[in-house]
């Protein structure tokens, strides 16, 4: 594409501004995990120092040992869980009606569930916690966990149609033919032949449900049903300057995101290729 | 043959048409767009046109228009919406441009790639909560780096500027944040766009004698327009959402409600004044108005690629 000489400048430069770049990305990150080692004291060291000094474990301890932090750690592990194993199976029965089924009304069903896309989720939580409250599942994790279902179900409903569009329908006629089911297409065929659009699925609605701040400062009250990003929230305005403090819990609470994201990437940038998800 | 064809295809059509079977399929997922959105999305609706009662909802009052009349005469509305477009003229084409930076960057024959562009996906799949958070002890705390580099390092001001406290500079904090926390996301789209591009076109233009700038100009852009209009549309859409990091950041509006975004503003009001008819017509402009500007985002910038 370039000529060897220029090649070889535009790759150098290219190096540089990306590493340049990365810097400026991740520098943050490595502040907050070094600050989650200082003592209160060296929090406010001025100018402030990228290698702790005398570095402790004791904003750990303290964060973990804080009355509710290892219960809201549990909490936030059911409530994305479950999210996500629901989530699974619901779209994945949709995205097999829409991909395969022909049936009335499917073209208004279809468009009806987009239109769930469209909607800035933040604009739901005045109904959704009056609908919510009417079930008596305010202050409860199940109410998080349905209206997590139900929002990321739009776009993985129609991500997990166009995986499922890719599929040959040979495959199934032979199915047929053999005199199985339509469930042992979706179990025999569909099913194994999407894995990597169920992991996409899979990743994002975790990711999204553990990280998910708005509806759950909403919906939580009792301090021992909080998920983290609303316990670390409360927590700061709690203890306002403890820096150390803070950031060892919310060290502890990206790393399964980070551990989850690392290790599927692949999938997941496939993911937002064919969906743009975020 | 034929005839074992059409056998075929006929017991084929049988199955399909029989429909109860994907009704049955898309009932729980249906149940549970209907009860948590679509449902909602009509309540909400309603609740504009009402004085809204939390306590007994059939004591509420019907008020036609005046919840949207009282929203739109706020001047703290008015304030909020200037704060939100601000943030959205700033972050959209900042979060472009640097995207686009990197991803051309990381479409050349670079080893370490899949490193790069983990590392710059990172601040997209962190929580909003926690790097908030990080912004605000760069920018806020005693020993903020931000302060330090312009102050101590740079010696660009004499006295540490106070980032947080103040309704205008705060926005400072939160576009950078919103810039950086988007970049990766935008990167690796464009990405993607970048190598569906194929690679004789470069080839033709660098025996043409063509520069890199030209390339990119001339080649890069206008094939990845689509693309482009995509991301403007959607990260106008986010721009205009942005809620989580300007809520923690300026503790909902701090100073005296100057420093909202249309949708802490919605939070405010609703849940801390409980004055739900107002939220509801809030959350309601705010939809008419994404609504509006991305149509006509979408008629004037997807125009036919030329080339």
């Amino acid at each position: 594409m370039l000529t060897t000489k220029e090649e070889k400048i535009f790759r150098n430069i290219a190096y540089i501004l990306l590493i340049c770049g990365v810097a400026i990305t991740l520098v943050p990150f490595i502040y907050m995990i070094s600050a989650s080692f200082k003592s209160q004291i060296y929090t406010f060291e001025y100018p402030p120092r990228l290698i702790p000094r005398d570095p402790t474990l004791v904003n750990y301890i303290k964060a973990l040992g804080k009355d509710l932090f290892g219960i809201n750690l549990l909490n936030s592990f059911f409530v994305a869980t479950v999210t996500t194993v629901s989530t699974v199976f619901i779209s994945s029965l949709m995205a097999y009606a829409f991909s395969r089924m022909r049936f009335p009304g499917k073209e208004v069903f279809f468009y009806i569930l987009l239109l769930g896309m469209m909607i800035p989720p933040v604009m739901l939580i005045i109904p959704q916690f009056i609908i919510v409250k009417n079930l008596h599942l305010l202050d409860n994790l199940w109410g998080l966990i349905v209206v997590y279902i139900s929002v990321t179900l739009s776009m993985q409903t129609f991500l997990l149609r166009s995986f499922f569009e890719t599929i040959p329908r040979e495959l199934e006629e032979a199915v047929l033919v053999d005199g199985g089911t339509r469930w042992d297409i979706f179990r025999k065929i569909i099913l194994p032949l999407s894995k990597p659009g169920l992991a996409v699925v899979a990743i994002f609605t975790f990711l999204y449900a553990w990280d998910e701040f708005p509806w759950a400062h909403v919906a939580i009250r009792e301090g021992s049903r909080r998920t983290l990003p609303v316990a670390i929230a409360l927590f700061q305005s709690q203890y306002l300057t403890q820096w150390g403090l803070l950031f060892a819990a919310t060290t502890v609470a990206s790393i399964p995101a980070v551990i989850v994201f690392v290790i599927f990437q692949r999938y997941f940038i496939q993911g937002v290729i064919t969906s743009g998800l975020k | 043959m034929e005839v074992k064809n059409k056998i075929l295809d006929k017991s084929f059509l049988k199955k399909i048409l029989s429909s109860k079977g994907a009704y049955l399929l898309l009932l729980p997922g249906m149940g549970f767009f209907f009860t948590f959105i679509l449902f909602p999305l009509i309540y909400s609706f309603r609740m504009s046109f009402y004085k809204w009662n939390i306590v007994d909802i059939g004591a509420s009052n019907f008020v036609g228009f005046s919840n949207y009349v009282r929203v739109i005469n706020d001047p703290i509305f008015i304030r909020a919406t200037l704060n939100t477009i601000v943030y959205t003229l700033m972050t959209v084409p900042g979060q472009i441009l640097f995207a686009l930076v990197v991803a051309i960057l990381l479409n050349q024959k670079i080893k370490g790639r899949t490193f790069f562009r983990v590392a710059y996906y990172i601040p997209v799949i962190t929580s909003w909560v926690v790097v908030t958070f990080l912004f605000e002890y760069f920018f806020g705390s005693q020993a903020g780096l931000v302060n330090f580099i312009l102050r101590d390092m740079l010696h660009l001001v004499d006295k540490k500027i106070m980032w947080l406290t103040d309704p205008i500079l705060v926005m400072i904090p939160l576009i950078l944040l919103g810039i950086w926390k988007g970049i990766g996301w935008s990167a690796i789209i464009l990405l993607a766009a970048l190598q569906s591009i194929p690679l004789d076109l470069y080839e033709a233009a660098t025996i043409d004698g063509a520069g890199i700038w030209h390339k990119i100009t001339k080649i890069t852009l206008p094939l990845i327009r689509p693309t482009l209009v995509f991301l403007v549309v959607v990260l106008v859409i986010g721009g205009f959402n942005v809620y989580i990091s300007g809520l923690l950041m300026t503790k909902g509006g701090k100073p005296l409600d100057l420093s909202h975004f249309i949708l802490t503003l919605m939070y405010k009001k609703t849940f801390t004044y409980l004055d739900f008819g107002y939220g509801s017509a809030t959350s309601y402009l705010l939809a008419a108005f994404i609504f509006v500007v991305s149509v006509i985002e979408i008629k004037l910038l997807r125009r036919k690629v030329e080339y």
